[in-house]
């Protein structure tokens, strides 16, 4: 069964209609690209899915449970994390407070005004081996908001798996990065990703046949194919709508 | 009855344009910057004492004239210097700057024209009754008041709707980076409206001075009541501001007019309380008491129940 | 001995602090200090619990005198409770009552009003806080109109003899609660919910894709800063036996953001110095000078301008030079600038009371000096110029050394 199922999802704003019936399943373990051109509605599509915005029909199901217009603390309560395209991190807490907060609630603290963090040994653990994963050990205790492009790319990353979600969804994790931060960052998703269900939004086309099992391609907000690498690839609609394009670009 | 009714209309009305004169400027900052400008109030006082110093020396007209001039280059400079410095460091931060400023003119006020309050009056050509109606006058400075108020907005319409700089101004409001994009200095645009509404905000002061008495808490008298305004009327927003100013302004004459207590209403369903009941205070409210906290009650129930506002399309 | 010292690593501050505000009245013990030791008690309590909505919580209230004034109002009817034999216990628990009562209405007035933060969380502040003010000279039998209500503090049962009749036995009591309040206010930003108020004050659509619910963080935040409020006004009705309007208008809100923020947000302590200033501005300078509020608005602007992080910020700012062991060779351009600065603050403090002054010599610092003299004017203005200049010849220089104390040993840049 899909862990995560999108049905006939539409979405307008106003008399703009963006998403227009996309039907999509995700299996468990899959990593999954999701490419298309500007404007073709990714960013609106992982909006809708991690709640940011409520669909206007259409349902969502995770893990069999519809989460569609759920609240987005709902939604990651449920096991599903994202990233964002624009970095999107807690600029005046610390380093290693961003990630520890990011896991309060998956460790069952919820609201808690009773619970000493200090105390927690077993949390401040889990955060300090997050920060190792994503090689921010040292700057643990500076404030994110200070930290360089790369390093905020990461901490952001941190933030998005350090709950242990099972579905995690990212928006252009490698945009604006140098050729070489860009690999250490697909290393770092790889790593962090084993086992999981990872969905993925980005441009550079080496990296997402490179990463991705299965590929989605959204045009002016409808899936036109959807498929392994290699059909996308020798598929002629994506050539006619993407791919060329992109040819031409690069 | 009727003449109840007619003389809390004219001065509803009086108020409602008095209030929209502060409240037009106030949006016209906020919709431009993004600023709710605590210290609006506080021109509109500096407006009034300027005004008066003026008066003492050159007559009631060339205060008219010359105080909002005064109020509009030191609102300019404010912007010039002290907001746009606080800028960077976000929304909380300037208001919190502007709430300081208010408190700041306050005092700056009490220490260059003294506590008591000044014997700013309205000209003496103006002191005859424009009419009397039912044998209640209504004094021509008061009519000259709501001439002045719609002269000015006609004015103002004209220059944002038919002026170059208008139209870059309203542009300016909606799209401020597309506009900075097309060369236009949008910097020394923000600072000349913070002038002008600041400038406008004098001239409410120096008309409203003679009638609402001139002395150092008038700015905390109105200030608040114009923050309700423009939340009503939708952060924002013009036409709400209007609407809201005229709203407030009657609503709070007729309060002050009728009679009408809580005691009416319980008769109305027959209840009645008995007068040493614990909660005596509450069934023997009347209107004119409660005239003061109408505009907050319908300010929280307003972002309760619309945050934006009656025509405001901004969320945050 | 290695357990000793993680326990004064840990606990060190804590007993001094404790030490601090009891050994207090050791060190001045006339009426007037130990009336200034009660106000600055009840205002650290009071900007603490402020600095929870503002500093930490990133809610920019205008009407937080509502739950201190709450508080109060029901400290006093307390009070007036247990000299009616209506209620049987002591006094010194007074401001538990008021903290609950505060708890009380801010989880009414919380429960819509932290759907948002920022400009609409403002404004509904506002609006509560002049509705209530408004209000409460209209419901004169809790509030007691413009002379409010007062009590005696002198009924009930006493606590082991202590009657808390005088005022420094009420300076022990608000010390102990102060001292409470403080370690509860600390610990809160220490837990799940404490930390979640950071993350929403940073970046709340984020905390939402964490798990938490922002407006269910702001509203813990909230009701817990409601609550010390409360405890604060309980002090202060216990300290003045009455309350009256002012304590919950927004001038009063107005005086704890300015403390909060002068002090500085953000930093735990930094409302803890907010409010030690402005007390002693209020009580000290106040009898100098009838312009002391024109002095601490003068201040608050600059601090909002210059240190946005306030006193506590502008300490902290410190602690990179420090940890590079570079702190002094900033004393020299410290010195070199602050010396031009003192003499135009002097100067321009000078000419302030000049211009004031109704009397025929004014004086001050030793001097006396004569508002109808030419010569004084121009040699204060010289003066004070030519401070101004030193400060802007010298300005570049501090800079400069700045930069190079706080530079990162080796690294480019």
């Amino acid at each position: 069964m899909a862990i995560l199922s999108l049905k006939d999802v539409h979405k307008s704003f106003g008399i703009t209609h963006i998403i227009r019936g996309v039907s999509l399943d995700i299996e468990q373990g899959e990593k999954h690209a999701i490419i298309g051109p500007n404007g073709a509605g990714k960013s609106t599509l992982y909006h809708l899915i991690s709640g940011l915005y409520s669909v206007t029909s259409g349902t969502i199901e995770l893990k069999g449970e519809e989460i569609q217009n759920k609240p987005p603390y709902e939604i990651s309560r449920r096991g599903l994390a994202r990233s964002f395209q624009v970095t999107n991190i807690f600029p005046r807490m610390s380093v290693f407070e961003n990630v520890r907060c990011a896991l309060l609630w998956s460790r069952g603290f919820r609201y808690s005004f009773w619970h000493l963090l200090g105390r927690q040994g077993e949390l401040n653990d889990c955060a300090m081996e997050v920060l190792s994963q994503i090689g921010l050990l040292e700057k643990a205790s500076f404030p994110a908001g200070e930290l360089a492009y790369a390093q905020q790319r990461a901490l952001e990353l941190g933030i998005t798996i350090a709950s242990g979600a099972e579905v995690i969804l990212l928006d252009e994790p490698v945009a604006g990065m140098s050729h070489s931060e860009a690999e250490n960052a697909v290393q770092l998703i790889r790593q962090i990703t084993e086992g999981k269900t990872l969905v993925m939004v980005e441009h550079d086309m080496n990296i997402v046949f490179d990463v991705a099992d299965r590929i989605s391609v959204l045009v002016y907000g409808e899936v036109i194919a959807s498929d392994k690498p290699a059909a996308i690839r020798g598929n002629q609609r994506v050539q006619e709508a993407y791919l060329g394009e992109v040819a031409t670009h690069a | 009855m009727l003449d109840v009714l007619i003389f809390a209309t004219l001065n509803g009305l009086v108020t409602g344009l008095l209030l929209f004169m502060l409240a037009s400027g106030l949006t016209l900052i906020f919709s431009m910057m993004g600023v709710l400008n605590f210290a609006h109030a506080s021109f509109y006082m500096l407006g009034a004492y300027f005004a008066y110093s003026l008066s003492l020396y050159f007559g009631f007209w060339t205060g008219l004239i010359f105080a909002p001039l005064i109020v509009g280059v030191l609102g300019a400079l404010v912007e010039r210097y002290g907001l746009r410095r606080v800028h960077q460091a976000g929304h909380v931060a300037e208001l919190v700057f502007t709430f300081g400023l208010a408190f700041l003119i306050e005092e700056a006020v009490q220490f260059f024209w003294g506590r008591d309050t000044k014997s700013y009056q309205s000209p003496d050509v103006l002191n005859f009754a424009l009419f009397t109606l039912f044998g209640q006058e209504f004094s021509a400075y008061r009519g000259f008041m709501i001439a002045i108020s719609v002269g000015i907005f006609i004015g103002l319409y004209y220059v944002l709707t038919r002026s170059r700089v208008g139209i870059i101004i309203q542009a300016a409001i909606t799209h401020p980076n597309t506009v900075a994009n097309l060369g236009h200095n949008v910097p020394l645009i923000f600072m000349g409206v913070f002038g002008v509404g600041t400038a406008l905000a004098g001239v409410a002061g120096v008309i409203a001075g003679p009638v609402l008495t001139t002395f150092p808490g008038m700015a905390t008298v109105l200030g608040s009541i114009v923050f309700v305004i423009v939340v009503i009327g939708g952060l924002g927003s013009l036409a709400g501001a209007f609407i809201a100013s005229l709203l407030i302004g009657l609503l709070q004459s007729f309060a002050i007019a009728s009679d009408v207590g809580m005691e009416d209403l319980l008769d109305l369903f027959g209840i009645s309380f008995p007068y040493d009941h614990a909660l005596a205070d509450l069934w023997g409210l009347t209107l004119p008491q409660v005239a003061p906290i109408l505009p907050f009650l319908l300010l929280v129930l307003v972002l309760i129940f619309r945050p934006t506002g009656l025509m405001g399309k901004r969320e945050e | 001995m290695v357990i000793l010292q993680t326990l004064v690593k840990k606990f060190g501050i804590w007993v001094a602090y404790l030490a601090v505000l009891l050994l207090l009245p050791q060190l001045f013990d006339s009426i007037l200090a130990i009336s200034i030791y009660n106000q600055m008690a009840i205002a650290i309590v009071f900007a603490l619990s402020y600095n929870m909505l503002l500093g930490q919580g990133g809610m920019l209230s205008f009407g937080h005198a509502v739950y201190f004034g709450m508080g109060g109002f029901l400290g006093v009817h307390t009070l007036l409770m247990i000299e009616n034999e209506s209620v049987y216990f002591s006094v010194m628990w007074v401001p538990f009552i008021g903290g609950l009562f505060g708890l009380l209405c801010a989880l009414f007035i919380g429960s819509f009003s932290t759907r948002k933060a920022g400009t609409v969380f403002a404004m509904i502040s506002l609006g509560i806080g002049e509705l209530i003010a408004a209000s409460s000279l209209i419901f004169v039998d809790f509030f007691g109109g413009e002379a409010g209500i007062s009590g005696d503090r002198t009924f009930g049962p006493t606590f082991f003899g202590v009657d808390f009749a005088q005022n420094i036995q009420i300076y022990y009591l608000a010390a102990i609660w102060t001292f409470i309040a403080t370690i509860f206010m600390y610990l809160f930003t220490q837990t799940p919910a404490g930390r979640m108020a950071n993350a929403v004050r940073d970046n709340p659509i984020r905390a939402e894709f964490i798990g938490y619910s922002a407006r269910r963080v702001r509203f813990i935040s909230f009701c817990a800063a409601g609550l010390f409020a409360g405890v604060a006004g309980g002090l202060f009705a216990l300290n003045y036996e009455f309350i009256t309007e002012e304590n919950l208008n927004a001038a009063t809100s107005g005086r704890v953001l300015l403390m909060a923020y002068i002090g500085g947000l953000g930093y735990f302590i930094g409302p803890i110095i907010g409010a030690v200033l402005l007390t002693l501005m209020n009580t000290l300078l106040s009898t100098y000078t009838d312009l002391w509020l024109l002095y601490l608005g003068i201040l608050f602007l600059l601090t909002v301008m210059f240190l946005p992080r306030g006193f506590a910020g502008f300490i902290m700012m410190h602690q990179v030079a420090w940890l590079r062991g570079r702190l002094t060779s900033l004393i020299k351009p410290y010195l070199i600038t602050g010396l031009p600065a003192l003499v135009f603050l002097l100067g321009v403090v000078t000419l302030i009371e000049l211009i004031h002054t109704e009397d025929e010599t004014l004086s001050i610092w030793g001097l006396s000096l004569t508002p109808a003299s030419v010569p004084t004017w121009i040699v204060l203005i010289a003066i004070t110029g030519a401070a101004f200049y030193g400060i802007r010849r010298s300005l570049p220089q501090l800079r400069e050394a700045w930069h190079a104390a706080n530079k990162p040993d080796g690294e480019g840049n």
